[in-house]
């Protein structure tokens, strides 16, 4: 073989490396597509009321994201299955994704008891996991690639009270006991240990401390047992068959706190908020977005919220969405940033990505701080104020029914003691 | 923290609640207690109730306990139907123990995917004048949204306790628990006497929904939580005595009450069952079930 042949052969071998490495590569790329994202969510049970909105809501950012040419050059596709809201099925659902279905990346279902059980099956697999509206999680995992949306702050369990107890530490005279009721559930406990921190530290006389099992059919007894009491402040936290009982039961018969609320999951979804109408009167409650002027932080929030609104009735959601909505897109969104700007599915870039990076979402600039919370407390407090009809669910759209009391920098109000608003 | 205020209050509630829990457990005390019939489903078949008088009284406006009446005739039809596929599926060739429970398991999973589908998953509370409406007696409160649901319950009880006493179908209905076979022997065909008692018991779920709706929101898995409650009420009462399915309903209602004002919420439901527990060491037939019943 002369020097021309030798030559000629060497650069066509090379050439067909490269074609069949172009190939291989591309074969490969077109094997990774869609990307996809797995997890479990509530679509049944009694947190199928916040799954099926965050369900809306992650679709219309995987709607978002393919318009614009999906991640790493594939379009993003969402795998999940309905968790029941029973702890017990995520375990097996998360294996499934990850063995099976071969899900590239998983974020978790919504809230704190759904997260918990996902969390040792993702840590095996060292995966970057976003959570939903989890307390506290990472508490004892202290795991590197876990990062949660809900805006509690970095000692969630304690600062997500934090602003409730600001805003009645401003009530004149100042409050000087307490009672706390919380609902048997890992979520209700943490959130209760937490504000018990809070009003130690603020020196509030503890008068009344019980927790209630989630199936309680009348709650009348306990609001009695509290007001024997006699408590100055009455916080409460609940899943939602329990918010609408205490908040009716409290309505019937009655209560001399100043304060009553906290910690009442469900009293801002559109249904519970349309049937107790004017008995909301008075709750000091959380909350993370409501329709009052100083919510312009948040952009592409009411534009998202308005895609929402058109969508959710055919979808049988929740009619406002203001509640999950922006925080089940904006999870997403922070895991489709991290990966645009890494460029790769590698897990533990990405995460270091997100510990490092302020992301401007529809839901304002989040940053993460070293356990995956939010490096700073945004969780609102807010006063159920002139509420007029029962069954009209059109006046919870406008500005002036649920005025923000804390933190100072979104007030819209200034809080007012319970019975006054009754 | 004990005072006399508390007390009565607490035992009042406690009255209240019994009588809604035995609203929701009488229609179970026929199915399960004198039929045989493990209808897991029962709580589920309630909230299909509690939803059709939602629907009204978002709608038309109508009172839900009004519609829970109207719609009783519908749950008679619906459950004869579901009968009639039970006894040829299951009961007629004996295999109703395990997978009459899975066929009840399945009804149930249709019944709440099907709310799902197509009124989603919100918590939804009715509207009527009463529900808001208290009566006081010095300290003490007779609240209308509890009061109400426990009068229509009372009234559930004492006529379905006169129908299976007073009747010809209601004595057959005790009869068919007892000896079915002697029941043929004077020419009543058992399965026809099951029907129209499952039929009844369905049909006390139209009622029980109304009520349900009034007192605690509703979305279509919330008849879960109160499965283990209505059979251990039926248990303790005894099987197939409506009598004792609503002394145990009471029993409940107030251990409930007065565990929760007097020692904390959280310890009623295991003083409640232990309660049970107890009462079913010194009498295994519950409070009011025949000596010698073994089932």
């Amino acid at each position: 073989m002369n020097r021309f042949c030798k030559h000629t052969f060497a650069i066509a071998a090379a050439g067909v490396i490269a074609v069949a490495g172009y190939m291989a590569s591309s074969s490969q790329a077109i094997a990774a597509c869609p990307l996809k994202i797995g997890f479990s969510m509530a679509q049944s049970g009694g947190l199928a009321g916040g799954g099926k909105q965050a369900l809306v809501s992650m679709e219309m950012w995987a709607k978002d994201v393919n318009a614009k040419g999906g991640l790493l050059n594939c379009p993003v596709k969402l795998i999940y299955y309905d968790d029941q809201t029973n702890p017990k099925t995520v375990p097996g659902i998360y294996a499934k994704l990850l063995d099976i279905d071969k899900v590239d990346f998983v974020v978790s279902g919504y809230g704190t008891n759904l997260i918990a059980p996902a969390l040792p099956v993702v840590i095996q697999r060292e995966m970057v996991f976003m959570g939903l509206f989890g307390m506290n999680n990472n508490k004892k995992w202290k795991y590197d690639k876990y990062f949660q949306i809900l805006p509690s702050g970095p000692d969630p369990a304690v600062d997500f009270s934090s602003s409730w107890f600001e805003t009645v530490m401003k009530m004149n005279p100042k409050p000087k006991s307490i009672a706390f009721v919380a609902a048997d559930a890992e979520f209700a406990r943490n959130l209760k240990d937490g504000a018990i921190t809070n009003a130690k530290r603020l020196g509030l006389k503890i008068v009344y401390n019980k927790n209630f099992p989630p199936r309680t059919a009348d709650h009348t007894p306990i609001v009695r047992a509290v007001n024997a009491t006699n408590p100055d402040l009455f916080y409460v936290a609940s899943y939602p068959n329990g918010s609408a009982g205490l908040v009716r039961a409290v309505s019937e018969v009655g209560t001399k706190a100043r304060a009553f609320g906290g910690g009442m999951v469900g009293l801002q979804f559109a249904g519970i908020m349309k049937g107790l109408g004017p008995k909301l009167n008075g709750v000091l409650n959380y909350d993370f977005y409501v329709p009052e002027p100083n919510m312009n932080v948040y952009p592409g929030v009411e534009a998202l919220l308005m895609e929402y609104q058109k969508i959710a009735p055919a979808k049988k959601v929740d009619a406002l969405g203001y509640y999950l909505a922006p925080w089940s897109y904006a999870y997403l969104q922070i895991l489709g940033d991290a990966i645009k700007a890494v460029g790769s599915k590698d897990q533990a870039k990405i995460a270091e990505y997100i510990h490092k990076t302020e992301f401007t979402t529809v839901v304002g600039k989040v940053k993460f701080g070293a356990n995956g919370e939010w490096a700073h407390p945004r969780t609102l407090t807010v006063q159920w104020q002139n509420i007029k009809k029962q069954n009209d669910l059109d006046q919870f759209t406008k500005p002036g029914v649920r005025k923000i009391m804390g933190p100072a920098a979104f007030a819209t109000g200034k809080v007012q003691p319970f019975n006054s608003l009754r | 923290m004990f005072s006399f205020e508390l007390l009565i209050n607490a035992i009042v509630i406690g009255i209240l609640l019994g009588g809604f829990y035995a609203a929701l457990s009488i229609g179970l005390s026929i199915s399960f207690g004198l039929l045989d019939i493990v209808n897991i489903a029962h709580p589920t078949f309630i909230i299909l109730g509690a939803f059709f008088c939602y629907i009204f009284n978002n709608n038309f406006g109508y009172d839900p306990i009004l519609v829970g009446l109207v719609f009783t005739p519908v749950f008679y039809v619906l459950g004869n139907l579901i009968y009639i596929v039970y006894y040829h599926k299951f009961e007629k060739t004996g295999a109703e123990a395990l997978r009459g429970l899975a066929f009840f398991f399945g009804i149930l999973f249709i019944i709440e995917v099907s709310l799902i589908v197509f009124f989603g998953v919100d918590f939804r509370l009715v509207q009527a004048d009463y529900i808001d409406f208290k009566l006081s007696f010095g300290d003490v409160d007779l609240p209308f949204r509890m009061f109400v649901p426990f009068v229509i319950a009372m009234a559930l009880t004492l006529g379905l306790q006169y129908f299976s006493s007073h009747t010809f179908f209601g004595r057959a209905m005790q009869a068919v628990a007892q000896d079915s076979l002697a029941l043929r022997l004077v020419a009543i065909d058992p399965a026809k006497i099951k029907r129209i008692a499952f039929g009844i018991s369905l049909a006390t779920c139209s009622i029980a929904g109304a009520l349900v709706v009034i007192v605690i929101p509703i979305e279509p898995s919330v008849g879960r939580l109160y499965i283990g409650q209505v059979f251990a009420i039926v248990v303790l009462g005894g099987l197939g005595s409506q009598s004792g399915t609503l002394i145990a309903a009471m029993m409940l209602g107030l251990i409930e009450s007065l565990v929760t004002t007097f020692f904390g919420p959280s310890w009623a439901p295991a003083v409640a069952f232990g309660a049970l527990i107890l009462v079913l060491a010194f009498r295994p037939t519950g409070i009011f079930g025949r000596v010698g019943d073994t089932r």
